[in-house]
Parts: C-alpha cells; structure tokens; sequence
C-alpha cells in the first residue's frame, strides 16, 4: 500500500508502540485503534456520543477543529484536558504522519 | 407478588430499540403476542434518547430516514399486533419455572411470563456516567444523586450540580427555587444546550441566587455517613471547598451490559454469543438480537438485527407451540389484519 503514515499510540498501561495506519480508506483513529486491537470501544460506531475513543494529542499536528458535537460529548466525559479528542473525530490522512496520541483513562 | 403485577405473554422481548420493536410484527405474522420491558420511559433506545434527530441511510427501501422517524414508523408497522409494554422498569431476572416457561422480574417487582425471551439490549441499559471519584460509591443515595427524583428532598439544603449541558442548566434553574445554596460547576466556560437556559442560568448567577464556577471540575468528596462538601479544583484558583448536601452530577448515560451478564448466557466482550441458525443463546427459548449479539461476522447494523430478530421468531413458534406446524407466508398474500395498505 502506497498511502500509509505511522500512528504512534501510547496506551493505558504506558506502552507506547508505532502503528501503520492506510490514509485511502476514510478510517478514523477509532477504527485505527480497534483494527489493532487496543482497548478502544467505540462504542457509539463514530458519532461522538460515547466519548469512549477519547485521546490527548501529544503531537502538534494540525488537526480539524472539534465541531459542536465533539465538544459536547467531551463535557460529558471525565479526565478532559486541553489536549483531549475523540479518536472518531480524527480523520486519518497523509498530513497526519506521525500523529502522538495517548489513550485516555475511562471510568470505571 | 399478587397477579396484578404479572404479565403473561408468548415472547417477552427485553429491549424497545427498532431490532426489538420489529420483532413483534415478525411475532405477530406468527400470531404470537409480544410484550416489551425497557429501562427507558420511552420505546426507540438509542434512536430516540441518544440520536433522533441523525438520519440514517442503510435502512432498506429509505434513501435516508431521522432515527426518531425510523422508530415512529415501527410503532406504526407494529401496532396492529397489540404488544405490551413496561417501560422505565430494567429486566433483572430471570428465572425459569416448574411448568418450564420463563419468569422476567423488573427492577420494580413487575413479573413476565412466557415461553420465549428475546433480549433485544442494544448496548445494554443507560446508566448515568459517573464521575471517577474514588468513594462516590459510598456517597450514592447518601447526598450524591445521578437523577433528580423529588425536587422537595433539596429544600433548604446546599446543594452541587455539575455538567454543562441541558440537564445541568435545567435542574440549576428549577432547584434555585428550593436549595438554600446552589452552585453549578462546569468544566468550560461555554456551556451548550439551549440559549434561554443558559442566558437563565447567567441571570440567576448575576443576580447572586446561585452560584457559578467554570473552568473547574469537582475531584473529591466528604463527608460522614453523608455527603457534607465537596472539593472543587479550579483551573487557575487551585481547589475550593463548598459545603453541600447533595451533589448532583449530569453527565448524561452511558449503556452497561447490566444484569444480562449475570443469567448465565455465553457472554464474549460484552455481547451474549448466539448460534446464527436462529440466533438461540447457550440457553434454550432464550434468543439475542440486534447489537446486543455477537457471531462471527457480526455486524451491528439495524437491517442485520431486523434479519435476525425475523430468524428468532420462526423458532421461537416451535418453542411456544411445539406441536404445531408453521407454514411461511408472504405479507403480500396475507395482509395485515387491522392495517391498512398505503
């Protein structure tokens, strides 16, 4: 494959790894994340109303601003800060090569 | 448990969400009766309490349909089958009984009796997203309330709310009335949710009637027995103390698998394990349709969970009468008795 970028992903335990992520095929970090198989529910399949893909952005990629919805379910989930995002939101693309993220913690 | 409390019927269908509420016409060609528990006060599940207003555009034969419409019309397609329902009550237990048919208890004490159950759960039942406090268990029930049931229970009290969305601005402009004291704490300064509200709020904390605290989130709680204050960080100020009685935290619901995890079903990450032949659980006349299941190859699609929850009814009739032959039938040749055709 030709369009591929590195994802480094820091999940809960502190492991942090690198993973090769397709930019042709409309995925998400979400997705990302379940097609490898880390702890990530997406439990509402990518609308922004579960908050269960939530992540910091560690990088300074530039990413597209959180819309209304977003940030609506972000002030319902806990452990926010000025750097949370949910993985469902962020698109995957070429621009994003490189992309740090850290999964964060979920409630119990 | 007196008679009144219990509801007999040929299918009682855990879950009112599409999967759930098509399985009773696909009962009611069978001319079997159906009888629907949701812990919602409302029939849809996620369709009507999380996204009503999303169009949804792979349902069959609808270019594009609203969620709450898709839910509306089902009610429609299934009303000439009569279903029953208890909603607002969550599906405790079940317990199978000497004549070998099925008891389901509510939360409540209601009780269901039938042959079949299907648990038609979707992502399991909303609860109230709490907030990770370590000892917020101990304070539930004892000053830390996720609902607001009696509004009179905060008279004359000190009462915490957080959250920014309606449900904060909505329960801090009704229990100004009551409480001695009210704060409001959000995380941001923006709050969304209607514009009438939030212009409320703001007035009621101008005018000194409540007080507001954005930019800061509440990280511990005390008290003796029963919540007495509760300790808020600010993002610039460091952490304030407030006495409360009651803190109230609204941060929406969040679906957990619940009780269905606990009857003894083959469950596998979060989702109870079917035989795709007719969606049969390990446990016989128990089925599972829509997102609640999973097979290989699952898809968590309402058109698949329409499929299964058709499968599950053409089996569940042998269960209910298990000498009797079924013929299949087209609706195009037998129509629906009390409905009629477009």
């Amino acid at each position: 494959m030709e369009h591929n970028i590195l994802v480094t992903i820091v999940d809960r335990n502190g492991e942090s790894k690198e993973y090769e992520a397709p930019t042709d095929m409309g995925l998400n970090v979400m997705e990302l994340c379940k097609s490898y198989e880390l702890p990530v529910e997406g439990t509402c399949g990518g609308m922004a109303l579960c908050a269960s893909c939530h992540v910091y952005v560690m990088s300074d990629h530039e990413l597209t601003e959180p819309t209304d919805d977003e940030l609506a379910m972000l002030d319902q989930a806990f452990f926010v800060k000025p750097n949370s995002r949910l993985g469902c939101q962020i698109k995957l693309k070429d621009s994003l090569d490189g992309l740090k993220l850290v999964l964060a913690p979920v409630a119990s | 448990m007196t008679q009144a409390n219990t509801i007999e019927t040929d299918i009682i269908i855990i879950g009112a969400g599409p999967v759930g509420l098509f399985a009773v016409f696909e009962a009611g060609l069978l001319k079997l009766k159906c009888h629907i528990i949701d812990v919602l006060p409302q029939a849809g599940g996620q369709l009507t309490e999380i996204y009503p207003k999303k169009p949804i555009y792979d349902i069959p034969g609808y270019p594009s349909v609203l969620a709450g419409d898709l839910v509306k019309n089902l009610l429609q397609q299934i009303e000439p089958f009569n279903p029953g329902f208890t909603l607002g009550e969550r599906a405790e237990q079940i317990e199978k009984q000497d004549d070998g048919k099925w008891c389901v208890t509510t939360h409540r004490g209601t009780k269901h009796i039938a042959p079949v159950i299907f648990i038609a759960g979707g992502l399991g039942c909303f609860e109230p997203r709490k907030p990770p406090l370590d000892n917020i268990a101990d304070f539930e029930e004892r000053g830390v309330e996720y609902f607001v049931k009696n509004p009179e229970q905060f008279n004359g009290k000190n009462v915490v709310i957080a959250g920014g969305g309606d449900s904060a601005l909505d329960w801090t402009i009704y229990l100004a009335e009551y409480a001695k004291g009210l704060t409001l704490i959000h995380r941001r300064t923006e709050f969304r949710g209607a514009l009438d509200s939030v212009e409320k709020v703001q007035h009621l904390a101008e005018s000194g009637r409540i007080k507001l605290i954005t930019n800061a989130q509440v990280v511990g709680l005390q008290g003796n027995g029963h919540l007495q204050g509760v300790d808020v960080l600010h993002d610039t100020e460091g952490t304030i103390h407030i006495d409360a009685d009651y803190f109230v935290p609204l941060f929406g619901l969040t679906p957990k698998l619940g009780p269905i995890g606990e009857w003894g079903l083959g469950v596998n990450n979060n989702a109870v394990e079917v035989n795709t032949f007719d969606y049969s659980t390990n446990v016989p006349g128990v089925y599972a349709i829509g997102d609640i299941n999973t097979y290989p190859g699952k898809l968590k699609l309402i058109l698949c969970g329409f499929h299964e929850a058709t499968l599950a009814c053409q089996s569940a009739f042998k269960v209910v009468h298990p000498d009797k032959k079924l013929s299949f039938k087209y609706t195009t040749v037998t129509g629906i008795e009390g409905m009629t055709p477009a």
